[in-house]
């Protein structure tokens, strides 16, 4: 067989070949020549997600210890190996673009690379699994089902086992805010001020509005990004808003309302400079969650090294033994 | 040399693995992804944890990512070229007398 070795063809004929591609709604995959934008773009929007699923452990890790029953534990403790499993895809993702898990680990433990904000917010009581559950997970799972489409191939197949596994997260998180909202008075309590508390913050998941939402343009052109922020944040809470009837729990939006005419939920204002002075670094949890993310890398060192040592070793011995025979 | 127990290193730590799943009996094994080992043994143990959480298989592989030898996309068309122009090869070339059955 011949292999043609020949110069690539040039750059022009290479990014209409990308854009034909684009228009056609055919997936780009890892070895095709792409822009360096979309490139960037790309590794950038999957390490942060990514550091967001290994982030996210450490607010339901935090409850592990103290989860009410041993049903409880066991369904936490799975939701937050489904946490790793799912960082470890995009990772994996992340990867296929040329650069190295570790560099993104680097990247993030230097506060260089972000995760999302919402994880910045303390987990106070046994109802914030519910309402991490029910809210937060719902609020990523309206985020994510679009990116199965990305037009990046191995994002979009990590997205959908992802996704396939946030539904019993969500479903999780429900049961436990509707066992809490139908037991004693005080228990209803908590899961309300739960709600109260990961509300608002759930609807900034969304990104800013579309108005100032900087790289939106460019990702939808781009086949990476679906649907705008707002249209995403309106489905959420039209979707969300008769669950919380069912919940027998209040929403804490003195003005939403079903608005007739418009067929949708009308919400009141977000407020912006909260999720701002969070992105800065300035929430009630960043410190706190880069100094664990920080100490349990290093910690983790003595079994990177030990499996590193024994692979070494059995790789040497089996080097000998082929030699000898 | 590279065998199943050894695979080069990349510049900042464990080698990469390629994870094979056999969802069930009568299947092929299928592409589900990649993960960082330090050997064979270890990449099959955290293949299972990652990728088959829910029973996705009865059988895996791993098979180190610098041992797979892939066409490229930029040469796509020439290489795949020659199966093009052959379209005797495909049932649908050939004309069927009206009223001949099970051809």
């Amino acid at each position: 067989m011949q292999v043609d070795v020949d110069t690539p063809p040039p750059v022009e004929e290479q990014q209409l070949r990308f854009d034909r591609m684009i228009a056609d709604e055919v997936r780009i995959e890892p070895r095709d020549w792409m822009p360096e934008g979309y490139r960037r773009t790309l590794i950038r929007q999957i390490a942060q997600h990514a550091h967001s699923e290994i982030i996210g452990m450490q607010p339901e890790g935090n409850w592990i210890t103290r989860a009410p029953s041993l049903r409880r534990k066991a369904i936490l403790m799975a939701k937050v190996q489904d946490e790793a499993g799912h960082g470890l895809y995009l990772y994996s993702a992340a990867e296929t673009l040329g650069v190295d898990r570790e560099e993104l680990l680097d990247l993030l433990h230097q506060g260089k690379q972000k995760y999302s904000s919402i994880f910045n917010y303390p987990t106070l009581t046994w109802a914030d699994m519910g309402a991490i559950g029910w809210l937060v997970d719902g609020a990523a799972i309206m985020n994510q089902v679009p990116l199965c489409r990305c037009s990046y191939g191995p994002y979009g197949r990590a997205m959908v086992r992802i996704c396939k596994e946030e539904s019993f997260h969500q479903r999780q998180g429900f049961e436990i805010l509707h066992t809490l909202s139908h037991g004693t008075p005080a228990q209803k309590a908590m899961a309300q001020d739960a709600v109260d508390r990961f509300w608002w913050p759930s609807l900034m998941m969304f990104g800013p509005p579309d108005s100032a939402s900087t790289h939106s343009a460019q990702s939808t052109a781009w086949g990476i990004k679906r649907f705008g922020n707002d249209e995403l944040r309106q489905r959420f809470v039209d979707m969300t808003v008769p669950q919380a009837d069912v919940l027998g729990l209040r929403i804490p939006d003195p003005d939403l309302r079903w608005d007739e005419a418009t067929g949708h939920y009308a919400f009141g204002a977000i407020d912006w400079d909260e999720l701002d002075r969070i992105i800065r670094g300035d929430g009630p949890c960043n410190a706190q969650r880069m100094e664990r993310r920080r100490t349990a890398h290093e910690e983790g060192a003595w079994v990177r090294d030990s499996a590193d040592a024994y692979a070494r070793k059995h790789a040497a011995a089996a080097t000998t033994t082929s030699d000898a025979a | 040399m590279t065998t199943a127990g050894s695979a080069p290193r990349t510049p900042h730590g464990w080698p990469l693995w390629e994870v094979f799943v056999r969802s069930r009996r009568g299947l092929s094994h299928q592409h589900v992804g990649s993960l960082h080992a330090p050997d064979g043994e270890m990449a099959l143990r955290n293949a299972r944890d990652v990728y088959t959480r829910r029973g996705e298989g009865v059988s895996l592989w791993v098979v180190p990512s610098a041992a797979i030898v892939a066409s490229s996309p930029d040469e796509q068309d020439p290489f795949f070229d020659p199966a093009l122009d052959k379209v005797y090869r495909h049932p649908t070339f050939y004309e069927v007398p009206e009223g001949v059955e099970h051809l």
